[in-house]
């Protein structure tokens, strides 16, 4: 109701335009599931009645990364799909998130072989980790309500908070003895491979 | 008449030949041809024995083998679906002959059990008609499953270009 102090009355709530854009955010993050592994199925729990992660507004699972704003890599990522996850991130719209699923994306977990990448942290850029192997779906929620804490304490509309990230996030992308490795190899002509996800 | 003995003498009436070898383990018969003789057994074995299938195609590193004379084994399995005896055929390489010649005219399903033994231990077979890597990515320069490749590889896994966020 207005009056002589509330001239607007109260049906009008004043805030800042990015606090308002990052509530609408983060309450309807949409979920691109790259699902290669056992945490695959952790994460359809996580969305399936009991635990119910529609609950904090990021049920809406789409299968295209065109429609997602949050990447969730749940499982271990072989050398030969890391391009077509990196091709997937660069497809998604800003502003965008992700969150590494497992062991096994986080870090390769038991699989520390020459086909499986050592943490997709490596690669591409990675805001919320969960350890376990395979996490409980709690422990999803609670790297969801932590994103949704981030997207609230530093998003801003236009995405500003993201043009400052501009070097590599996670280890160095050779260990020292796999360079020791490289250089010791044999066979007489052995070139590395380039491989470029934007083709 | 033991199980090698049987195979001989139905092998013998067939295709004479001396530098054939034959063991047995648990009533399975292996029998060792030279890689030159291979095809002619090979299609000995499917047209006049009946093996009318080929189970299975693969490698052996015997690199550090104890007892070990050669370093590649080639493993055919083959089955008679109508008897249900089974033969297992293996050949040996060696270094830089790494060639043996093709099963896929014989038998169809020889075309990605070669494709595999190719991508994993680089060994050529010959006249097939699509030896390209099954598994791997096809720029990929070594053979993993040798005995002299390092587990962890040699630093593909990690070649790949970095999305920074700020330009994704």
């Amino acid at each position: 109701m207005a009056t002589q102090m509330n001239p607007t009355g109260d049906n009008v709530i004043w805030t800042r335009l990015d606090a308002a854009a990052n509530w609408a955010r983060k309450n309807s993050l949409w979920p691109m599931p790259f699902a290669t592994a056992c945490c695959g199925i952790e994460l359809m729990a996580a969305s399936a009645s009991r635990h119910d992660l529609s609950r904090f507004g990021s049920e809406v699972m789409r299968f295209t990364p065109r429609q997602c704003d949050l990447m969730i890599v749940a499982g271990r990522v072989v050398m030969k799909m890391l391009p077509v996850l990196q091709r997937i991130w660069l497809q998604m719209p800003e502003p965008k998130w992700c969150i590494s699923m497992g062991a096994c994306a986080c870090s390769g977990g038991v699989f520390d072989t020459y086909a499986v990448v050592q943490g997709i942290d490596r690669f591409i850029p990675v805001d919320v980790y969960i350890p376990g192997c395979p996490p409980r779906p709690e422990q999803l929620i609670r790297a969801v309500l932590d994103l949704q804490e981030k997207i609230q304490q530093t998003g801003t509309v236009y995405g500003k908070e993201f043009a400052s990230r501009t070097s590599p996030e996670g280890p160095p992308r050779f260990d020292r003895d796999e360079i020791e490795r490289i250089r010791d190899r044999q066979p007489k002509k052995f070139q590395l491979p380039i491989y470029n996800p934007r083709h | 008449m033991t199980l090698i003995a049987k195979w001989q003498e139905r092998l013998d009436a067939l295709m004479p030949d001396d530098s054939r070898r034959w063991s047995e383990f648990r009533a399975q018969c292996r029998l060792i041809v030279s890689s030159d003789r291979l095809a002619a057994t090979m299609s000995t074995l499917r047209d006049k024995c009946g093996m009318d299938m080929l189970i299975d195609v693969t490698a052996i590193d015997l690199l550090e083998y104890q007892g070990a004379r050669d370093r590649f084994e080639v493993v055919y399995c083959l089955l008679n679906t109508e008897s249900g005896e089974r033969l297992t055929v293996s050949v040996y390489l060696n270094e830089p002959e790494l060639t043996v010649p093709s099963m896929y005219s014989l038998w169809k399903s020889a075309d990605w059990l070669e494709r595999e033994a190719y991508d994993m231990f680089g060994i050529r077979f010959e006249n097939h008609p699509n030896l390209k890597r099954l598994l791997l990515p096809e720029q990929f320069a070594s053979y993993p499953l040798r005995k002299d490749y390092p587990m962890q590889g040699r630093g593909e896994r990690h070649n790949f270009p970095v999305v920074t966020r700020a330009q994704s």
